[in-house]
């Protein structure tokens, strides 16, 4: 017998926020019903399979005119490896200037993902 | 007291007044001000660290300073002055504007165009009238949301969430981020007021259950606030009696609304729409007084900033055009109205159109939500223009361009959403259901 589950999943999409249903067997998408567009459909099968997020917190910045930075990842975060990614972003500290866009953590935690300065900090 | 003169200047430099100041410097306007209360331009934006904004004026998904920083650029490329640290204490009919900061003292400002970009405020514990003492720990989502991403503050360890606007479910995960256990989010109505997003990303993710249909009826603590008491209400909002359950925590972020900051217009004198607390304004965003202009949230609470300064856009360049004396008084003025299904109409009044113009963007909040549906434009009590909505909730603003010839000279003009027919409203099951 094969490994069968079914996830409820809402589509963040757009206002109209379908809720469906996935269907995965043995790790694959085998059937998807109630999303009514192809993005509704791509969002669905990836969130019951490798959910991700795009993580926005801040780190603490010296000499400048506000005690924090905020920093956004570049790219989304796989979702249970969101924490780990705050706690490490916890113990970062930069000193200003800082430039928006500036790479503050570059492949954190060896997922690919590289956090940057969402705003200048004079 | 020193003086000077602009040809149009802007009340705010959040997106509305940079967008309004851009716009109006676009279509000519020579001397042009941005008067800024804060330290630096960007307003709201600035303690908006999270992502999403910006997907349909730049097509990209920036945060919020980032959505800020685009126009702090463009300004910054042109000749706009922008006057920081400078609150504005009265703008009067005429164009004269009088401020304070701690570098200029008093100034007086004259200008032959104003635009009010004073953004919005949040709704407090006083204007949802909360029951109970009057202990520490209780903010307004907002607050708490520059404590934590400006200046470094955690406004509470246990948290409870009245109110299901976006900020309170940013808010909910912006603090558990920070280590918090967000307990609740405890809603009156049976319907969040958030983005669907919102819900699931910032509470479904990290398991924050939301109550709808629960109210606050009571606040406990001496010094600072230990927990809540929270009833289930009926459908006329009433507290369902042997309902009530208590939730410890010490801090309580009120999510209940905003309300335009509009102190500056009412003052003025210029004529205020009852339901959105801003101006009532024409196509050009002028109030009723000519040569002040209004835009952004102090106009209306906008849900998108992009809407914002497509708006704010509009007046600034409208702005300009009467600081050149091109927009003149128009003879004739109609009334827009908000009918069944809606709660509020932008522009609510029309005057004569600019040669060429070929349709009017009108934006919407419907009073409840619904399924498929009509968006449907009547003039002079006949139907002239229908579009259809697949989905209508209040927290979502409707959009719609009306073409200029369905208008026509009719004099009342009147918006409605009706649910759609049941054909139609069959069509979508079925499409929902392939």
């Amino acid at each position: 017998m094969m490994a069968h589950m079914v996830h409820a999943i809402q589509c963040i999409g757009c206002p109209i926020g379908c809720g469906g249903e996935v269907t995965v067997k043995d790790g694959v998408v085998a059937e998807m019903t109630g999303f009514t567009c192809n993005k509704g459909l791509a969002y669905a099968a990836e969130e019951v399979v490798a959910p991700k997020r795009m993580v926005t917190t801040t780190v603490r910045v010296s000499g400048g005119g506000l005690p924090l930075l905020p920093v956004v990842s570049v790219t989304p975060v796989p979702k249970e490896r969101i924490f780990d990614c705050l706690r490490l972003l916890r113990s970062v500290s930069v000193a200003a200037p800082v430039t928006e866009g500036t790479i503050i953590v570059s492949d954190a935690l060896g997922l690919g993902v590289d956090f940057r300065a969402a705003r200048d900090i004079a | 007291m020193r003086e000077f003169s602009y040809d149009v200047v802007t009340i705010g430099g959040g997106p509305a007044g940079m967008a309004a100041a851009l716009a109006a410097r676009e279509a000519g306007a020579k001397r042009v001000l941005i008067l800024e209360r804060d330290r630096e331009l960007g307003g709201i934006l600035q303690q908006c660290i999270h992502n999403g904004f910006g997907l349909r004026r730049f097509e990209e998904e920036l945060t919020g300073p980032g959505y800020a920083h685009r126009y702090i650029d463009m300004v910054k490329a042109t000749d706009i002055d922008v006057w920081l640290d400078t609150t504005v204490l009265a703008a009067e009919p005429g164009g004269v504007i009088t401020s304070v900061s701690p570098q200029a003292g008093l100034t007086v400002v004259r200008a032959k165009s104003v635009v009010y970009a004073m953004g919005c405020r949040e709704r407090t514990r006083g204007a949802i009238r909360t029951p109970g003492s009057r202990p520490a720990g209780v903010f307004t989502a907002g607050a708490a949301q520059r404590m934590v991403n400006m200046e470094g503050y955690l406004p509470g360890k246990e948290v409870v969430i009245v109110g299901s606007g976006d900020i309170g479910l940013i808010m909910a995960r912006r603090m558990t981020f920070e280590g918090a256990k967000v307990k609740a989010v405890f809603e009156i109505m049976p319907y969040s007021n958030g983005l669907t997003r919102n819900i699931v990303q910032c509470l479904e993710d990290f398991g924050i259950p939301l109550y709808l249909g629960h109210s606050v009826t009571a606040i406990h603590g001496k010094d600072r606030v230990t927990g809540i008491t929270v009833s289930e209400v009926n459908d006329k909002l009433e507290v369902i009696e042997g309902t009530a359950f208590d939730v410890a925590c010490d801090c309580v972020l009120l999510s209940v609304g905003l309300i335009p900051e509009n102190e500056l217009g009412r003052a003025a004198g210029i004529a205020v729409d009852p339901i959105t607390s801003g101006a009532r304004v024409d196509q050009f965003r002028e109030t009723s007084i000519p040569g002040f202009f209004a835009a952004g949230n102090v106009l209306h609470v906008h849900d998108l900033v992009d809407w914002v300064s497509e708006e704010a856009a509009i007046a600034g360049r409208s702005a300009a055009r009467h600081a050149r004396g091109e927009l003149a008084p128009s003879g004739r003025e109609r009334s827009v109205m908000a009918g069944e299904g809606l709660r509020t109409v932008v522009p609510q009044r029309l005057t004569d159109f600019e040669p060429g113009k070929m349709s009017v963007r009108f934006y919407f909040r419907a009073a409840k939500p619904m399924g498929a549906s009509l968006l449907q434009f009547w003039a002079d009590d006949a139907l002239a223009f229908e579009r259809k909505l697949r989905v209508v909730k209040p927290s979502e603003m409707i959009v719609a361009d009306i073409p200029v010839r369905k208008i026509g000279d009719a004099a009342t003009l009147e918006f409605r959403v009706v649910p759609a027919p049941e054909k139609v409203a069959a069509e979508d099951e079925i499409e929902e259901e392939a």
